[in-house]
């Protein structure tokens, strides 16, 4: 497998803490994605997993620690200045726009690149035109890269979940992001949607060099993906490290497995 | 012949994304604009039936062509961007009302600082459009609630703006010119030097408004804009995260929402009452406007003009269809007949086709592509 070039750190969170009243979802956790990199992160159901991605985002504001992205430190943001900064996600249950076509869901992703203002889009002549034509152009490559030409018409409350998720994808890369956070890219899919969600997550890395944060439970497929993979368990990060070295760590053997009390 | 896109290549990415990229599609709207715009006007000039008395333009085809205007605003801002709105009556008020003031001059005497603001009487067109504009800026003034608060409890918020405009149109004496009976009067009705009175004449003008606002409303659903009402109306926590700003989404769907209600309602006002009290633009026109949209289809600018022609014409039908039949019936019981005969049919179709018309004819569109094979 590729490995990133660079070892320069594109997001680094800094001994976050999160707690919804008496439920500590995080406690003091730092991890760092490095830029190019697929990063893994794995932990039992409510370990903070989904948290932490949501943190990451701007969607929970931490209660305590701090989080670098691009070089500029923060201790919290909006959602809209997460996507702006180049940060795209999908969602663990698929968050699509149920009355649009999977086109103008992978369209909707190119908002923040399309300029034209109200009036020129009333027209809808010119150069507001032109801009719809050339973002057309960049969806149908990704389109194109999904494999999903045929249902591009199609409104996607009628698609089946697997190609669902694969127009959730669309949308995230239709933003060109940097960093690209996957919540369980795989889950409810069979064998073969798997392996066409991991090559595509694979060529998006390799491709566009997108850095990518996903969350996933089935543990092949982490350790085939992922670069590095760090290790949640009830909201304390007890691993990190190459997907090897996560292996053999006796405190994620414990957390998966349970202890003999 | 049939209706098949077989053999239609689109190379371009403009051809396919045309409003209309089927060719039969086109064929049919271009009849349909042709009848509109030559057929109406040349069996009106003939005076061949229906046409021989001013009832069907007037009554009918007039009031028809403004609400489905009108409910193509309130389509963009409730099933297009997913905002309940029960204020569209008062916006239709903001916007004949501000267009009559401009329309007759404005004058607010500011006594205390010395002197006062006279506008000169604007010409109709330019009031009219004004009037759209001030509705635009109070449409705003009133979506801000939406950045908050949501559903059901946006729909009482814009009631607010409902009962907060009949008040103040029926008891501030300054927007009606101090009439004393609170009924006013539209100014005269000319455009460029030309004088819209006759039917005909005015069935034309409200023709030209509503095929250019549903050409540019098209446009705009089909845009950028469209594309990030939809997305808070489907998912707002989602369009967030790809970088639209509800804020923005909401307030500029109210504002181009409202523009277009106000600009129906001034036409409403001008065109098709000609004079006015408050009462023309009470609740009942809002719920008419909303009931428009729901069974003619939200998220369709098709689907508002099937729903206006539904809401208008059906009770028009139902109430001539005894006489016609010969069936001696007691006007009362006809009112009645009507009110139950409506109802029942509304209930059926929601429970039949909840989104209205116009998926009912896209879905027939879909069979009759491949008929006679079912799939």
């Amino acid at each position: 497998m590729r490995m990133p070039d660079t070892s320069e750190i594109l997001l680094q969170v800094e001994g976050v803490s999160l707690a919804f009243g008496g439920v500590k979802a995080l406690r003091n956790v730092s991890l760092d994605i490095r830029k190019g990199e697929i990063r893994a992160i794995i932990g039992p159901n409510g370990a903070g997993k989904t948290s932490m991605l949501n943190v990451i985002n701007g969607f929970y504001h931490p209660n305590r620690g701090a989080i670098t992205f691009k070089g500029r430190t923060r201790a919290q943001m909006q959602p809209f200045e997460a996507s702006r900064g180049g940060i795209a996600r999908t969602f663990q249950n698929v968050a699509l726009f149920k009355g649009m076509s999977a086109l103008d869901n992978i369209m909707a992703g190119r908002t923040l690149k399309m300029r034209r203002g109200l009036l020129w889009q009333m027209l809808r002549y010119g150069p507001a035109l032109a801009e719809e034509i050339e973002h057309r152009h960049r969806v149908e490559e990704i389109i194109d890269f999904l494999e999903i030409e045929p249902i591009r018409k199609v409104p996607v409350a009628r698609l089946p979940y697997g190609l669902q998720k694969r127009v959730e994808l669309g949308r995230a890369l239709a933003m060109e992001p940097d960093l690209l956070l996957l919540d369980e890219p795989m889950a409810g899919m069979n064998l073969e949607e798997k392996k066409d969600m991991s090559r595509f997550i694979l060529d998006v890395n390799d491709y566009y060099g997108t850095t990518i944060a996903l969350i996933e439970h089935d543990m092949a497929v982490v350790m085939d993906l992922s670069h590095r993979v760090v290790v949640l368990d009830h909201g304390v990060k007890i691993a990190d490290g190459t997907p090897d070295e996560v292996k053999k760590n006796q405190g994620v053997i414990d957390a998966y497995l349970g202890i003999a009390h | 012949m049939l209706y098949r896109e077989a053999g239609q290549f689109k190379t371009t990415y403009a051809e396919d994304m045309a409003i209309f990229p089927i060719h039969q599609d086109r064929i049919a709207l271009a009849i349909l604009l042709g009848i509109a715009f030559i057929g109406v006007p040349l069996l009106a000039d003939f005076d061949i039936w229906p046409f021989g008395s001013d009832y069907l333009l007037r009554a009918i085809l007039l009031p028809f062509l403004i609400l489905a205007l009108a409910a193509i605003g309130v389509n963009i801002l409730v099933g297009y961007c997913g905002q309940i709105s029960l204020g569209s009556g008062a916006f239709m008020a903001v916007g004949a009302y501000s267009a009559y003031k401009l329309g007759t001059g404005v004058h607010i005497p500011l006594a205390w600082l010395g002197f006062a603001i006279s506008i000169p009487p604007l010409p109709v067109l330019l009031s009219i459009l004004l009037g759209g504009l001030t509705a635009a800026v109070v449409g705003i003034l009133f979506g801000i609630p939406s950045l908050r608060i949501k559903g059901l409890y946006l729909a009482v918020a814009t009631l607010a703006a409902q009962f907060f405009f009949d008040w103040v149109f029926l008891r501030v004496a300054w927007f009606t010119n101090y009439a004393p009976s609170g009924s006013v009067n539209a100014p005269t009705l000319d455009f460029f030097g030309l004088n819209v009175g006759t039917p005909i004449e005015r069935y034309m003008l409200c023709l030209i408004f509503v095929t250019v606002f549903a050409f540019l409303a098209k446009n705009l659903v089909r845009g950028n804009l469209g594309r990030q009402w939809m997305a808070i109306r489907d998912m707002d926590i989602a369009a967030e995260l790809i970088g639209i700003r509800p804020l923005y989404a909401k307030l500029t769907a109210f504002a181009v929402s409202s523009f277009i209600i106000g600009v129906a309602g001034a036409l409403w006002a001008f065109v098709y009452l000609g004079s006015w009290e408050p009462l023309a633009f009470s609740i009942e026109r809002s719920l008419q406007l909303l009931f428009m949209v729901i069974i003619g289809g939200l998220g369709s600018i098709m689907g508002s003009f099937i729903g206006a022609a539904f809401i208008l014409i059906l009770p028009i039908m139902l109430n001539l269809l005894p006489t016609q039949l010969g069936v001696p019936l007691s006007t009362e019981t006809i009112t009645h007949l009507e009110f139950i005969i409506f109802g029942s049919l509304i209930c059926y179709l929601l429970i039949k086709e909840p989104h209205g018309f116009a998926r009912l004819i896209s879905i027939g569109k879909e069979k009759l592509r491949l008929w006679p094979f079912p799939y």
